[in-house]
């Protein structure tokens, strides 16, 4: 196969999540159905409209230590975690250089965030009117960098092929793995670690999402407040954490006799041109996305039997979505199991592409859709097969799933899986 | 009251720790900031700030370049402590 054609694998996951510190745990709540969302108890969060989130399962202080802790914004943290689960779930064992099991200068990684540092920059500004110039931290700039997560994970790993971090607010984190299997795909490199990572529970942040009516200010109910599909949806629910992958050619995989657990076939990208924040309504940039997809890949609609879908709880977004699918697979939309995983992990931003590709993977190994909870009252004009309340028994033979992921600014995204 | 030499030598322990993670007792006279206590440009200045504020001293960026040793910045603290 020619360089510019290579078949990209997937052979390491990790995760830290809102449903669990790693794969296993995410994994396990993730098909039982368990929600994430709690009402936050920090003092700031008490006369806030919002007062619910998805904050992490298991605090970042509790595996990195404080002195490499203290220099990392809370996302750079979460992204190192994943990381580390994941390089090890793929079965290296050292930093890349140490062994030969992979050349640093063909190992890449792509880390995305949606917002970056944010916590680090405003709890640094409150340091500053608070305590003065001197205390501010030299460390503030590559704490809140947004490329800080990439390029931490890439030092600690020993990436030397190129760390990049590709921006698109709620689709950074999948356009980060879109953008990861080209690079294997063009023969930039052999192996790439590559994710989302969100840490934004924060005042301003989730007043400033408030203010755009963009969240559930369900407070009473906090784990019923994310119901993706649902006709009472009434917007998102902030999540935080970090899904990385590790990305290798079929070759390199294959040489070093790597565990496969699906090939990444592809990725479909499009942009609304539409509205800064509203989704074109009719579906038409998430379908282009999507046609994009099918014309780069010798993806089939029939092998398609499960959706990760975006579906954030907001009105608009659900529905753009399923029409969008319509649009490009037609009749194939009937065979789809559409799991609306934030219905349990709440919206982690440029996280949610790290975490639910980690999810649409593990759909496929375990040929289990995972559910979507919360929804009581199927909006109407959501004509497709939603799982709904328990997981559901995904079908035998060569299967694949779709990672939908869209963001602010018209950013559409769509990754493909598949069984190897 | 000024701090003595082996006041100093024992804060300046802590605040490597702190910051480093370095244990106390490897944070020794002859040990330099950079080489043998992991201690980056960036994490100097934090050493510094907090130097600053524990013994009362001022320490202006230009001579920060000279604390090479943690004896280095006992002598100047010594030195130039209020």
């Amino acid at each position: 196969m020619s360089p510019t054609n290579r078949t990209v694998v997937v052979t390491g996951i990790g995760a830290t999540t809102p449903l669990g510190g790693d794969v296993a745990s995410f994994w396990e709540a993730l098909v039982a159905g368990k929600s994430g969302v709690r009402l936050l108890e920090e003092e700031w969060a008490t006369d806030l409209p919002v007062r619910i989130a998805a904050r992490i399962a298991v605090e970042p202080g509790e595996i990195i230590p404080r002195p490499q802790a203290r220099k990392l914004d809370r996302s750079a943290q979460f992204a190192l975690i994943a990381a580390r689960e994941a390089w090890q779930d793929a079965g290296f064992t050292a930093r890349a250089g140490e062994d030969t099991s992979v050349n640093p200068d063909r190992l890449g990684t792509v880390i995305a965030s949606g917002i970056g540092g944010v916590t680090t920059l405003l709890d640094q500004y409150d340091v500053l009117r608070e305590k003065g110039v001197r205390r501010v931290s030299p460390h503030t700039v590559p704490m809140l960098m947004p490329n800080s997560p990439a390029a931490n994970v890439g030092i600690d790993l020993g990436a030397r092929a190129g760390v990049h971090t590709p921006v698109s607010a709620c689709a950074s984190g999948a356009e980060a793995i879109g953008y990861a299997i080209e690079m294997i795909r063009t023969g930039r490199a052999d192996v790439v670690i590559a994710g989302g990572t969100e840490a934004a529970i924060h005042p301003l942040p989730i007043v400033a999402f408030g203010n755009m009516m963009a969240m559930s200010k369900n407070n009473d109910d906090p784990s019923g407040a994310s119901r993706p599909f649902d006709t009472g949806r009434d917007g998102f629910v902030l999540g935080e954490g970090a899904g990385v992958v590790i990305l290798e050619s079929e070759e390199h995989a294959k040489a070093r006799g790597a565990r496969i657990y699906v090939e990444a076939v592809g990725q479909g990208i499009s942009a609304d041109s539409h509205h800064i924040t509203q989704p074109e309504p009719s579906g038409n940039g998430i379908a282009h996305a999507l046609q994009n997809l099918l014309d780069s890949t010798d993806l089939k609609p029939a092998e398609v039997v499960h959706v990760n879908a975006h579906a954030t709880s907001t009105p608009q977004g659900d529905v753009a979505e399923i029409k969008a699918l319509w649009k490009v697979l037609g009749d194939d939309v009937e065979h789809l199991a559409i799991s609306a995983t934030k219905s349990m992990t709440g919206h982690l931003l440029g996280g949610a592409g790290g975490i639910e590709t980690v999810a649409s993977i593990l759909a496929l190994v375990n040929r289990t859709a995972p559910p979507t909870i919360n929804l009581k009252d199927l909006d109407p004009e959501v004509n497709a097969d939603v799982v709904v309340g328990e997981a559901r028994q995904l079908p035998e033979g060569r299967i694949a799933a779709l990672n939908d992921s869209f963001g602010f600014g018209g950013h559409n995204v769509v990754l493909a899986f598949r069984t190897v | 009251m000024a701090a003595t030499q082996e006041e100093i030598v024992e804060g300046l322990a802590e605040i490597v720790n702190e910051i480093a993670g370095i244990p106390v007792e490897d944070v020794q006279v002859d040990k330099s900031f950079t080489d043998d206590l992991d201690v980056d440009s960036l994490s100097m200045v934090e050493v510094v700030v907090a130097a600053e504020e524990r013994f009362d001293v001022k320490i202006p960026d230009e001579d920060v370049k000279n604390l090479k040793t943690v004896g280095d910045a006992t002598d100047y603290i010594l030195k130039h402590q209020a």
